[in-house]
């Protein structure tokens, strides 16, 4: 059974491990900034222009994986297990855009500088209003919150799936060759 | 990872070991757990005790009362607006663009340093003023300075310790003295830095007042040269006592009317003053003063010609962080700054948040 397994593409399989790198990254930066006065300066200067670098990988990511496609999931997965796990798979996906956008949007409506590095700076994408940016600050903290959550169901799912059932999910997205590539 | 072998697919055909699946699991979830476990202990949710924004703000909350919608501290305030002239000379401290020749417009507001917004006006309140640098492309430069010559305190945990011990008492709603002396006691810089603050009679009023940086920002030039830098707004309005120019001590808001009235009248002046340390100099404890003979450069003319109230005006809603910065200034390793940066951000988040209560000054004062 498993050996039949296909996996995805190696650019889809790229940019997850490389989105997974840089979102494992943010949660922790984004946790740890806001209750640490000494490293605040320091690790919210690296939260912002990675945010919006991951957001430019993520929207090329879901390009990619909407141009490559990706082999069927194993049939010993029941539709309802497929339905969650498609679900799953949007669900992040739509974290993935809003975190780094609401970020964006809390400071546009802050009248704050997006500040990248040096001189580089975003334009505002919201009209100034402290409500607003107070409404997204906090939005922005539940919706990281979930990520991380989501992230961990992902990777529980993802264990159970590798160590107990052996279907050989984990072959889809490994970032190692073993099975044949899914033709697109 | 093991590929497919025959000793899987004989082990998956086989009935399951259900011990062997049940440790699997057990595996599974302590993973699971600890990388959760880690991820809260990150967000500090296994150091209950640690001074963290959230926290630091609570202590502000405690010690002046909840008063929604206004910052935590500096909270009474008058909002004004203007330009800084550059004459050039900064250009070879640093490249940020406001030391380019020329005019930029400027958004401020003064303040009395207190986190209380019906604070009665007083000349030994501390006066804060904040000013927001706005260049062409979109930079800021946003700088807070107090009329104190040197900071009292070293670090945001000795900030944190006066305001608590100062706080007033539940019971008699007035300070602890023995608490206070504690501290005093424990912290010789704060006892220093006051009595050089007391030592100096204060001027009449805001438009007189001499404005202090106080903490090293590292200036660069376009050859790459870095010097720390500490500045101060020098007033062009003459330096007059509180008691030679007999100000009524009955009207509580007697500084802000002052200045409300100096700047409807006319523009008011302040020279900004860039002080350069040498090599030795103390630049990350803002209670270090620096020899009085280091090298200033007088960078540019301050000039404030407008004043508004805060609910007519959104430089209420400006969070002055000392971290927005243009390229060419960036922050020392002073402790102070990094703290100051992640407090007034919780300050700006909770405030935003509230509905926002009439503040002491009003349109109406401004229409006097």
């Amino acid at each position: 059974m498993t050996s039949e397994q296909k996996a995805f593409s190696g650019s889809v399989r790229f940019f997850h491990w490389l989105a997974a790198a840089i979102v494992l990254t943010m949660l922790c930066i984004g946790v740890s900034m806001i209750a640490s006065l000494a490293d605040y300066h320091l690790l919210i200067s690296i939260h912002r222009p990675l945010g919006i670098l991951l957001l430019i990988i993520v929207a090329v990511r879901l390009v990619n994986r909407l141009l490559r496609g990706g082999p069927e999931l194993p049939i010993t997965m029941s539709p309802q297990e497929k339905f969650m796990a498609r679900a799953s798979e949007v669900l992040l996906y739509v974290l993935l855009f809003a975190i780094p956008l609401v970020g964006w949007g809390m400071l546009s409506a802050a009248r704050f500088p997006i500040t990248m590095f040096g001189s580089v700076h975003l334009f505002p994408i919201l009209p100034h209003s402290p409500m607003l940016y107070a409404i997204l600050r906090k939005t922005h903290t539940y919706l990281a919150y979930l990520l991380f959550f989501a992230f961990i169901a992902h990777f529980g799912a993802v264990l159970f799936h590798s160590v107990i059932l052996r279907d050989g999910l984990f072959k889809r997205m490994a970032p190692w060759r073993t099975s044949p590539r899914a033709n697109s | 990872m093991a590929s497919d072998s025959m000793v899987e697919r004989e082990n998956r055909s086989a009935s399951p070991a259900q011990g062997g699946t049940l440790a699997r699991a057990a595996g599974i979830g302590v993973l699971l757990l600890g990388v959760m476990g880690a991820f809260f202990y990150l967000g500090g949710w296994f150091s209950p005790h640690e001074l963290t924004q959230a926290r630091f703000v609570d202590g502000f909350e405690k010690a002046n009362g909840l008063h929604p919608g206004f910052r935590r501290n500096h909270a009474k305030g008058v909002c004004v607006t203007g330009f800084f002239e550059s004459n050039g000379k900064g250009t070879r401290i640093s490249k940020a663009a406001l030391f380019l020749p020329g005019r930029i417009p400027v958004i401020g507001r003064f303040s009395l340093g207190t986190g209380d917004p019906n604070q009665a006006d007083g000349p030994f309140v501390a006066r804060g003023l904040g000013i927001d640098y706005q260049m062409a492309d979109g930079e800021e430069w946003r700088t807070t300075m107090i009329n104190l010559p040197v900071f009292p305190f070293k670090d945001p945990h000795a900030f944190y310790d006066n305001m608590m011990a100062s706080a007033p008492d539940p019971v008699t709603h007035q300070p602890d003295p023995a608490k206070q002396a504690a501290f005093m006691a424990s912290h010789p810089e704060a006892l220093h830095a006051i009595e050089v603050f007391k030592s100096h009679e204060p001027s009449s009023g805001f438009d007189n007042t001499t404005f202090y940086g106080l903490t090293a920002f590292i200036f660069t030039n376009d050859q790459g040269n870095a010097t720390p830098v500490r500045w101060i707004l020098v007033p062009e309005q003459p330096y007059v006592t509180t008691s030679a120019a007999g100000t009524p001590a009955a009207d509580k808001n007697y500084l802000f009317q002052g200045v409300i009235a100096g700047i409807l009248q006319h523009p008011l002046k302040w020279h900004l003053i860039l002080t350069l340390a040498q090599p030795g100099d103390t630049i990350d404890n803002s209670t270090a003063q620096w020899p009085a003979d280091r090298e200033q450069v007088d960078v540019g003319t301050l000039t404030l010609n407008g004043v508004e109230a805060e609910a007519d005006s959104d430089t209420r809603v400006v969070n002055f962080d000392p971290l927005v910065l243009p390229a060419g200034i960036s922050p020392s390793h002073d402790p102070l700054l990094s703290a100051r940066s992640g407090v007034y951000s919780e300050s700006f988040t909770r405030r935003a948040g509230e509905k926002a209560t009439p503040s002491a000054i009003t349109p109406a004062d401004i229409r006097k």
